[in-house]
């Protein structure tokens, strides 16, 4: 097997697998050399596609869809009333659509909002709910959750549709801007940035690829690929846990729920990702 | 009540594709908690599936069973128009009952 | 004052009467086989299940993952092409819990199920057909489960 042919192969499979080929071919083994050993290497990436291609039909987040639908036409809170005027941006019930537009400026709040903190607002603005008290309730409990299931079926309402954020509005391109420093900035005891994981072309961790959010990473990826339940934990992330998530990971101190970093940081992501197709609700390891 | 189940059953030639997701822990019992407690096993023992309210298959699952489970089966003589209904009962005898239309 | 057997006779067309009317579980109340599903290994699965020495066959079919990126969503399919098949099983070997799912099959379906298991290791996984006639069939396949890295 020649570095030619590996590095052919590298484009096909990512340059992690190449990476590790190379190293070993450097470091003469030679089990490498024989065809059928090779055949089992390549087959690492191609078995995980095919595992993940196998748990498309029959997704879990299906039954978050579900609640979250319920939820919006459900009259709840001290108000009473259903989610179905609220405006995701599109007018007051519009919710096809909605998803592959946000984060974007809202005229009534006079802020850009992402998905989730906008849901709180109508909640809040319909429903009498205290907004500020769902901020602070962590995710997978009470309100939380309610808060989940509404963005899974919202988005899963844009599925295959391409994202397409207005940056018409200053404050859509200062939040854009902002997103893409806190992208970059680097901070806490080890020194990462999201940029750490996401800044280059072929990185991974493990078996995870990560993608490349400094551009469009393409359709179903990145940014158009959450929510998503996550089978490893049976859970229902939203991209503000993504988010949550990813600070943790990071070591940096917690972001706060729906606060101007974590929108900034969708806008940056979600304007870079324009024509890429949303797979949302997906399913992830 | 546990949260409803998502069932689909289509006509794919003279069989009815059902495939159902339920919505539940699925707790093994050997789980610890934060606490560092075992969390108790709890989960589906017994699914009907029924064609009609006749009842079609029946199966027994144990913990190993992933959580939100999923179960897909094909039904002979089944048309469009024809209710397919699924029961669960777990280990604590609670049960839920959904309904579909087979399209 | 009726003999046993006439009252044995009488409750058995009843309970076919029930069972035809689709109101008697398929397998007549049976309590859940807690025994089978504690048990530890493939054999005692067998053992408690009654049934003679599995064999292995082509004529069974266990589908699944070669590689399962994460143990917790494992999805496996069982089937049999042989008619006859009266219990659909599947057990992952290396698994606390070994046995995970019993089918029962009746005309009514075909003797082919997916469902999704947790798998605790890489392990094989086994469809066993248990056939009207006491043959008991099986198929294995392994199942290679890597834990992955943290977040996609």
């Amino acid at each position: 097997m020649t570095r030619r042919t590996i590095a052919a192969l590298a484009g096909v499979l990512g340059g992690g697998l190449a990476g590790i080929l190379a190293g070993a071919m450097a470091g003469g083994l030679a089990l490498l050399g024989t065809g059928a050993a090779w055949a089992q290497t390549k087959s690492a990436a191609d078995g995980i596609a095919e595992y993940r291609k196998m748990l498309e039909d029959g997704n879990p987040a299906d039954l978050f869809e579900a609640r979250g639908e319920a939820l919006w036409k459900r009259a709840r809170g001290p108000k009473n009333a259903t989610l179905e005027r609220c405006d995701l941006g599109k007018g007051p019930g519009v919710v096809k659509g909605a998803f592959v537009e946000l984060p974007r400026f809202f005229a009534d709040t006079q802020r850009v909002q992402d998905l989730e903190s906008r849901l709180v607002t109508c909640m809040e603005t319909l429903q009498g709910f205290d907004g500020a008290a769902i901020a602070r309730t962590p995710f997978g409990r009470d309100e939380q959750n309610n808060v989940t299931a509404l963005a899974t079926w919202v988005a899963a309402e844009s599925r295959g549709l391409r994202f397409n954020l207005p940056t018409g509005n200053a404050e859509e391109r200062r939040f854009y801007e902002l997103g893409k420093r806190a992208f970059f900035f680097r901070g806490g005891p080890y020194d990462f940035s999201c940029a750490s994981c996401h800044g280059e072309e072929g990185k991974r961790i493990r078996m995870q690829d990560l993608p490349l959010l400094t551009k469009n990473p393409g359709d179903g990826v990145g940014f158009a690929a959450w929510p998503a339940y996550r089978v490893s934990n049976g859970q229902m992330w939203s991209m503000q846990l993504r988010l949550n998530d990813c600070f943790r990971q990071q070591r940096f101190p917690f972001p706060g729920f729906g606060s101007d970093v974590t929108i900034a940081l969708g806008s940056y992501m979600g304007v870079n990702a324009k024509g890429a197709q949303s797979i949302a609700p997906a399913i992830k390891r | 009540m546990a949260d409803p189940m998502r069932i689909r059953a289509q006509m794919q030639g003279d069989k009815a594709v059902v495939r159902v997701l339920m919505s539940h822990e699925m707790e093994t019992g050997q789980r610890r908690d934060a606490a560092g407690r075992l969390v108790p096993a709890w989960f589906i023992q017994d699914v009907t599936v029924s064609l009609n309210g006749k009842a079609v298959l029946t199966v027994e699952w144990g913990p190993a069973i992933a959580k939100n489970p999923f179960l897909q089966l094909n039904v002979k003589g089944a048309k469009v128009g024809d209710k397919i209904t699924v029961l669960w009962k777990d280990n604590k005898n609670d049960t839920r009952t959904d309904e579909a239309t087979v399209s | 004052m009726q003999t046993r057997r006439e009252m044995l006779g009488k409750s058995a067309t009843v309970a076919a009467l029930l069972a035809s009317a689709g109101m008697l579980p398929l397998h007549a109340q049976a309590a859940w086989p807690q025994a089978a599903f504690e048990a530890k290994t493939f054999a005692d699965v067998m053992k408690s299940l009654g049934g003679n020495a599995p064999v292995e066959s082509k004529d069974v079919t266990i589908t699944g993952p070669d590689i399962a990126e994460n143990g917790a969503v494992v999805p496996v399919g069982v089937s049999t092409s042989l008619p006859g098949a009266k219990r659909l099983l599947l057990l992952v070997e290396k698994n606390p819990s070994v046995l995970a799912s019993v089918f029962n099959v009746t005309d009514a379906v075909d003797a082919s199920f997916n469902a999704r298991v947790k798998m605790g290791q890489s392990s094989n996984v086994f469809a066993v057909a248990m056939m009207a006639d006491g043959r008991v069939l099986f198929a294995q396949k392994e199942i290679k489960v890597t834990l992955g890295g943290c977040g996609g």
